[in-house]
């Protein structure tokens, strides 16, 4: 067996090498954040929230209408998918704890977690963009809504699972019925969890742009017209930056600046009010 | 008396009735909520039925047009008259090989940071460094593309591409993966960085998770017997893990395998097939991404076709990997 010296020796260079991993690791954040800051701030003026997106050559012009699609799709997009989340994550957790069906539909829903978003673009292109015939906010809204449904689900189970069992037996014992021990006791006990949940599906769709390519498209002016494509900032993004126009590009940084802080906001938060819970 | 006792009778009624009205709506209420739950819980099943049934019927031009070939056929011309001929072999090369480049620096990476967070990392420090690896997962895919296009891609190609090129110049093998003939801003290799520190949050999060499964019993036995940090992290930690590390490792690989909006910024969109990982390439997502909005008839088939192959892919991938976790976690609640 090697010295005692030899042993140190290696264990030092191995952890040594673990931390270099760790200060590799932790500096990309920071690079990709400095990036943005620097090229997104010369851009961040009043006019990107209160004017449209420029036609290619102009001058000025700002993100209004890329910022408002972008909010609307994303909170119709939560508002249909985290309902049904929900639902499905409490009958995996509190109907179906004992059904055969319930470790299939979790491993389903745990495969489509992870499924590539721009196979559910391609769905949703097929399902209803299709047999609508015409790329719209709703198709965005429905696309957006099928990537947040496995989020929501998936935390909503593991939030009931922890509540303990002693709290619905005490309401069950007082003759509520199983619905109402489910929404009045297991969701509030629950509910910071539940809010966690739908937090990090909002910034995790936040910020989406291939189930969007081929589903919303885009748009160069306001609307508001839910049957037609609209003006989102991810493909706003995307069309931008690789344009020659230096008014777009540098658009499309603030944009992108815009996002990145919007969605790590939105984790962050989400990671306090988890935590808050933890602690209590 | 009789007068008084009649009163209270008709309360009686009056109450009993009025609770089974109120038990009734109750149960009502009751009834709907429960089929309400079980309805979302088949709709995630029918989700998939759903997603997998329109790829087959969006893919179903493309295959019998092409068939098996599709597989095996390196050019992708779209454009070709009379008909276009699409293969998916340069695609799938693509996809495969970025991948496997990002899980060769990713692995180790992630795995060392784990094994940093959970063996030496003072408590103070833990949960900022922590936080800073998992918001890179919070990152959305158009920003690493960006970033990789206009950051990283031009210093690689300017500053360490160059250089490796020229150290392996002389070595047979290495010298034609790292082929100088075409460095630019624009490769296989830098999607595959790019995609390397996308899955590294990943990879971390789980090893952390998995690590600390290990009984401290079973660490403080080893330390017991004198051994040094890494002996314990290689003879205890690792072994006793293996299954929830390959796991995650799997469960990073599906997240690589179907990365879209980051690779086709910066992968190159060449639909040509180099031995030189400096040279541009495609994956599938990216051929889709860049391509379907502007597609149509058997192109567009062929693009749902590629779409449903990486699905199929994708889907043993993850599948695999969450039979793995599920054992670790069998194991663990035994």
């Amino acid at each position: 067996m090697a010295s005692y010296a030899s042993r140190r020796r290696n264990s030092t260079i191995v952890m040594g090498l673990c931390l270099a991993a760790t200060g590799i690791g932790v500096v990309w954040l920071f690079l990709i954040l400095f990036s943005l800051l620097v090229n997104g701030i010369p851009g961040l003026t009043l006019a990107v929230f209160t004017e449209m997106t420029p036609p290619p050559g102009e001058h000025g012009g700002g993100l209004l209408n890329a910022i408002f699609g972008s909010v609307l799709m994303t909170v119709l997009g939560v508002g249909i998918g985290a309902p049904i989340g929900i639902l499905a994550g409490t009958y995996l957790a509190e109907y179906g704890r004992h059904s055969k069906l319930t470790p299939v539909i979790r491993f389903i829903n745990d495969i489509l977690l992870s499924a590539p978003s721009i196979i559910i673009g391609l769905f949703v292109y097929g399902a209803v963009v299709v047999p609508m015939r015409s790329f719209s906010a709703v198709a965005g809204s429905i696309a957006l809504a099928v990537i947040v449904i496995p989020v929501v689900v998936r935390t909503t189970e593991d939030m009931l699972l922890l509540v303990p069992n002693t709290l619905r037996e005490a309401a069950s014992a007082l003759g509520l019925p199983r619905s109402f021990v489910i929404r009045r006791v297991a969701y509030r006990a629950a509910r910071a969890g539940l809010i966690t949940g739908v937090l990090l599906a909002v910034a995790r769709v936040g910020g989406e742009t291939a189930p969007l390519l081929f589903t919303v498209l885009s748009n160069q002016f306001w609307s508001a017209n839910l049957l037609k494509p609209m003006a989102n900032l991810p493909v706003t993004i995307n069309n931008f930056i690789n344009n020659p126009d230096a008014n777009w590009k540098q658009l499309a940084w603030t944009g992108a600046l815009l996002i990145t802080v919007a969605v790590l906001s939105l984790n962050i938060t989400a990671r306090i009010f988890g935590a808050s819970k933890d602690g209590r | 008396m009789t007068t008084i006792s009649d009163t209270t009778k008709h309360l009686d009624m009056a109450a009993s009735s009025d609770r089974a009205r109120v038990l009734k709506s109750l149960a009502l209420s009751d009834k709907v909520f429960a089929f309400a739950t079980r309805a979302a819980a088949y709709a995630v099943l029918l989700l998939l039925a759903g997603i997998i049934l329109s790829l087959i019927a969006g893919a179903w031009p493309a295959m019998k047009a092409f068939g098996f070939e599709f597989l095996i056929t390196r050019r992708w011309a779209p454009q070709l008259e009379p008909e276009p001929v699409l293969g998916a072999l340069a695609p799938i090369y693509g996809t495969l090989v970025s991948s496997f480049i990002a899980m060769l620096i990713a692995v180790p990476f992630g795995l060392g940071i784990a094994i940093f967070l959970t063996e030496l990392c003072p408590h103070a420090i833990r949960r900022p460094i922590r936080l800073a690896i998992e918001l890179l997962a919070g990152i959305p895919s158009i920003i690493y593309g960006m970033w990789g296009f206009f950051v990283l891609g031009p210093f690689l190609a300017n500053h360490i591409e160059p250089s490796i090129v020229a150290a392996v110049a002389n070595i047979p093998v290495l010298n034609s993966i790292f082929s100088g003939e075409m460095v630019s801003n624009l490769s296989l290799f830098n999607a595959s960085l790019i995609l390397a520190i996308m899955i590294l949050p990943f990879i971390t999060a789980i090893a952390v998770d998995v690590f600390s499964t290990v009984p401290p019993v079973l660490k403080e036995a080893a330390y017991g017997i004198g051994c040094t940090t890494w002996e314990v992290v290689n003879n205890v930690v690792l072994p006793f893990t293996r299954v929830g590390v390959v796991g995650g490792v799997m469960l990073a690989l599906g997240r690589a395998l179907g990365e879209t909006m980051a690779v086709t910024f910066i992968i190159g969109n060449s639909f040509k097939i180099s031995g030189s990982i400096f040279a541009p390439g495609t994956t599938i997502s990216a051929a889709i991404a860049s391509e379907f909005a502007e597609s149509e008839g058997l192109h567009q088939s062929a693009l749902i076709l590629l779409g449903l192959l990486l699905f199929v892919l994708t889907f043993i991938v993850l599948a695999s990997a969450r039979f793995m976790l599920m054992r670790l976690e069998k194991r663990a609640g035994a």
